[in-house]
């Protein structure tokens, strides 16, 4: 129960979709973007091989933190910003446990943003899913830490002051072992990086942007449009010179600053471009390329950002148990008690 | 062992003394003061203790806000304080005089550090004349020892030099007060060198110091014989000394082999409950594994992770601490799992009195959480009874799924006594099994409850077949599935409540202290234990008839608590808090619970408590 490498370890029987669905009803408003990410998650675990009771899902208070409740796992519904906290209890107790964490932007970085960034600091074996709708949704429209500057919202009647978090800029920052952005209308992308995540030993965070019909409609439709996307989505690709557009024509080279911008292939040459290195130790050039779009409104890296070998946190706290093991045999109470001087009344 | 020779007339033999070490933060009192409570301990005496140190950790040297103490109370027979009044006051700077001295009854013993008062230092302390020469100190036994620099001069064949041989001074005044009341010398000469092992120069200078100070008192005719403390004929057992800190840590390492279970501490460093951390961070070899969280609100999140994957959970903290967590609290009362929530009491409100004891938590333990959160208290009532305090909160953890508060405070946690060793042979069997099958039909139903228990089935991630999700939204009894409807809403607050109300089925009687015929209960809850019992026995002492009744849970009360209450004409309830548990037991049995408080950071003495009772007898 205490050895395991938290990928849920495998099964003979192939499972499908409905294994991994529970009998509760799917309760977020009708056109939300969380129904297609649920949809992803739910196609991608047969294929991993994970047995449905080897998996944990754990989220705080949010339309995405309810989640949990769809899947035929395990799981635990907490309170608001602490699920990272909840998750790495679960994580840390049973590193052979597969232990996801779902949230949105308001739940991470806003009332939970110490847990996140601690979460992934100590690279706890955990699959961090944020949904970014840049909007609280569960309170009925206020601005969220990653909604724009300006926003006019129910408690922003004039318009928000409050500089936006890039939450892949706020994962490197933390050093996570893992990053990577998607978005909910592109099926097979996200599947593609909730797959990576899955397979990373350590903390994974994927910044997911998820449109919010309700509250927040559109947010995201200067990116993600079909027309838009050519032109506005960057997708990084571990090896390969950075480059977008229909015809490749955009491309990211770094200045003299470390400074990633957007360059014309035509003006300065292929051999000018930066080569995307997701297994970089140092998170500069990933952090570089996070920068390139400061909100997303203008050309927007997606993919994995980061993927390094760390230690994970629960297989670390393990060897340590083994080791003391090794050291001072296993631990004798009746030996503790008496690890101070004695002396015996008759 | 060897008792070494005192002067010709041969020590005097006493019951007991109360000695208190002062000095500054810097001084090592601490250190000392514990190295004679360990020789003591050794010795055979009963012995309580009470360090007093400042929330700094190097305050302004020579400043009254610097001083640090400690004292300790051995005896020839069983005792329960450490001490109201010291009968030996060390003082090794005026700071540490003008801080204690109120404390001191005429008559005491001053042993103070000469070399220490001069201008420079008197100034400090805020005395506008020496009071060594002043006559205000007339009324006690003054000792002035220049001990400084006769520490100096013993050290200094070894070459030592002045600035760092000053430092040993501390070992003097031990050496002295070992003389004075014949303590075994060995002992400590051996703890000295294990404990410098790797410096030899300061191994040799401290113990050049204890024997300097050893010496004095033997030759220097300032006293004409030492004193005598005979061992206490406490009931037989193998012994140690043990802090409550240290001891609730091993209780909970029992209690987590007694129920089968990993243990799993995840804390925030916070005074007075570092400790904890410190103390089962070293037990990596029993399996346990504690956690440094970024934030007590974390700490108490992974706990509920952990118990959520099976595990013995447990966040350990002070009031400031027990604020932030008692949104996940609420959340591990809604989900029903097994945890132990520490509260190692200080003084409050906000960051109030961080090395200082208080128990003004109660009501925080009681009703801090939004809606209707309850959970059972357990209350720890001296150092070494924090074993088994913490034992009981993990029985009622898990055998019930809640939540369970283990309070202690300041005084418990860093005050020691004499332990007698528990037989772990025959430490009860508290595991519970893991739900393994569906429990209705080819269903599994988290919220399913043991008829007797009303505790809620444990399924652990990794149980095929039992998946399931919990949260802190209200659940339809039984299923566990999402609920806002209200008929279930208040049936399963009831359900909650009346889980935990059971609980005074599985615990025991009050356990009445009252020799017969007494009308007049004193009840005392927590560290106030030693104090109170004192008191009484004081009270009988003087012919007058005296209950006393002390409790080990605060909630559910033992069932028959209203009924004994109401036995007796009158009532007391000394606190350290404005009245929290009388308030409880006023409200809950409609008794007139006198009430008896003080928030000054320190212990009851004895006598307070004495002289309460004796006000109450006579109106």
């Amino acid at each position: 129960m205490t050895e395991g490498t938290g990928n849920g370890a495998g099964t003979s029987v192939k499972l499908a979709r409905k294994d991994f669905q529970s009998d509760q009803e799917v309760r977020w408003c009708p056109g939300c973007g969380d129904y297609g990410i649920l949809t992803a998650i739910q196609l991608l675990l047969p294929e991993t091989g994970v047995k449905p009771e080897n998996l944990v899902f754990v989220s705080g208070i949010g339309c995405a933190a309810r989640l949990p409740y769809y899947m035929n796992t395990y799981g635990v519904h907490s309170i608001h910003g602490r699920a990272p906290a909840v998750a790495t209890g679960v994580a840390l107790a049973r590193p052979d446990l597969d232990v996801w964490v779902i949230g949105g932007d308001g739940d991470m970085l806003s009332i939970g943003g110490n847990h996140l960034i601690h979460a992934l600091r100590r690279n706890v074996n955990l699959k961090i899913l944020m949904f970014n709708n840049q909007i609280y949704g569960l309170t009925k429209g206020q601005y969220s830490p990653t909604s724009e500057v300006g926003k006019i919202t129910k408690s922003t009647p004039f318009g928000s002051l409050d500089h936006p978090f890039n939450p892949v800029s706020i994962a490197l920052g933390a050093e996570a072992s893992f990053v990577a952005r998607t978005h909910d209308m592109d099926r097979k992308h996200m599947t593609e990086m909730f797959r990576r995540a899955h397979e990373h030993q350590g903390a994974a965070f994927v910044e997911v942007y998820q449109n919010c019909n309700v509250f927040n409609d559109g947010a995201f439709d200067t990116i993600l449009n079909k027309d838009a996307r050519p032109d506005m989505l960057i997708d990084l690709k571990h090896g390969q010179p950075v480059r977008f557009g229909t015809e490749g024509q955009h491309g990211v080279m770094m200045n003299a600053f470390g400074e990633a911008k957007i360059v014309e292939v035509a003006d300065v040459g292929e051999d000018k471009l930066v080569v995307h290195d997701e297994t970089r130790v140092d998170p500069s050039l990933a952090f570089a390329l996070s920068r390139l779009a400061d909100h997303p409104e203008t050309p927007t890296p997606v993919g994995v950002f980061r993927a390094v070998d760390r230690p994970a946190y629960g297989a670390s706290m393990q060897q340590q148990l083994v080791a003391a093991v090794e050291r001072s045999g296993p631990g004798d109470l009746r030996a503790l008690l008496r690890s101070a001087p004695t002396w015996t009344v008759e | 062992m060897t008792v070494e020779a005192t002067s010709a007339r041969g020590p005097e033999t006493l019951p007991q003394v109360v000695i208190r070490f002062a000095g500054d933060s810097g001084d090592g009192m601490q250190l000392v003061g514990d190295r004679f409570t360990e020789l003591s301990a050794m010795f055979g005496n009963d012995l309580a203790t009470l360090p007093d140190f400042p929330a700094e950790i190097r305050a302004p040297a020579g400043t009254i806000a610097g001083v640090s103490a400690f004292q300790v109370h051995i005896s020839d027979h069983d005792i329960v304080t450490p001490g109201d009044t010291p009968n030996v006051l060390v003082a090794m700077n005026p700071a540490a005089l003008k801080a204690n001295l109120r404390d001191l009854a005429p008559g005491s013993t001053l042993l103070i550090n000469a070399d220490t008062f001069e201008q420079r230092n008197l100034d400090k302390a805020g005395y506008a004349q020496n009071p060594l020469n002043d006559g205000s100190l007339a009324a006690f036994r003054v000792y002035e020892i220049p001990m400084t620099s006769i520490t100096v001069e013993a050290t200094k064949p070894l070459g030592v030099k002045p600035r760092d041989a000053e430092r040993s001074k501390n070992f003097f005044a031990l050496g002295l007060i070992c003389w004075m009341y014949t303590r075994p010398t060995e002992p400590l000469v051996d703890w000295i060198k294990k404990r410098f092992a790797s410096r030899p120069e300061v191994f040799e200078a401290n113990v050049a110091a204890f024997r300097a100070g050893f010496n004095f008192g033997e030759t220097a005719e300032l006293f004409d014989h030492a004193f005598e403390i005979k061992p206490a004929p406490l009931p037989p057992g193998e012994y140690r000394q043990i802090t409550g800190n240290v001891a609730l840590s091993y209780g909970l390492v029992a209690a987590a082999q007694a129920a089968k279970l990993p243990l799993f501490y995840a804390s925030y460093p916070i005074t007075p409950a570092s400790d904890i951390l410190h103390e089962l961070s070293k037990l990596k070899n029993f399996g346990v594994k504690t956690l440094q969280a970024e934030d007590e609100i974390s700490a108490a999140g992974i706990a509920i992770g952990a118990a959520f994957a099976g595990n013995l959970a447990i966040t350990g903290t002070s009031g400031p601490g027990v604020d932030l967590k008692s949104e996940a609290v609420g959340l591990a009362v809604s989900l029903e799992l097994p945890m132990i929530v520490i509260d190692v009491q200080r003084g409050g409100p906000s960051t109030g009195l961080p090395t200082k004891t208080e128990q003004a938590d109660l009501l925080l333990a009681m009703y801090g959480r939004h809606g209707e959160a309850p959970l059972p208290i357990v209350a720890a009532s001296s150092p070494s009874d924090c074993f088994a305090a913490a034992f009981e909160a993990a029985r009622i953890a898990i055998k019930y799924r809640t939540p369970v508060m283990l309070l202690t405070d300041g005084y418990l946690a860093n005050g020691a006594e004499p332990w007698v060793l528990p037989d772990v042979d025959a430490l009860p069997d508290i595991s519970v099994p893991f739900a393994t099958e569906p429990n209705h039909g080819d269903e599994f139903w988290p919220y399913l409850r043991d008829p007797e228990t009303l505790a809620r089935p444990w399924a652990i991630p990794g149980t095929p077949g039992l998946m399931h999700r919990v949260g802190g939204i209200e659940k339809e009894d039984g299923t566990g599935n999402i609920s806002y409807d209200p008929e279930n809403h208040d049936r399963m607050t009831r359900l909650r409540a009346a889980k935990v109300a059971g609980i005074a089925n599985d615990i025991p009687l009050v356990d009445v202290d009252d020799p017969g015929g007494a009308d007049f209960l004193v009840l005392s809850w927590g560290g106030t234990w030693g104090a109170t019992t004192e008191a009484t026995r004081r009270i009988r002492l003087r012919g007058k008839l005296i209950a006393h009744a002390h409790l080990r849970h605060l909630n559910p009360f033992p069932r028959d608590l209203g009924e004994v209450l109401h036995r007796y004409s009158k009532v007391l309830v000394p606190e350290l808090n404005l009245g929290q548990l009388s308030k409880l037991v006023r409200a809950e049995f409609l008794v007139d619970a006198q009430s008896y408080t003080r928030v000054a950071g320190v212990p009851f003495h004895a006598a307070e408590i004495e002289n309460k009772i004796l006000e109450m007898m006579q109106s």
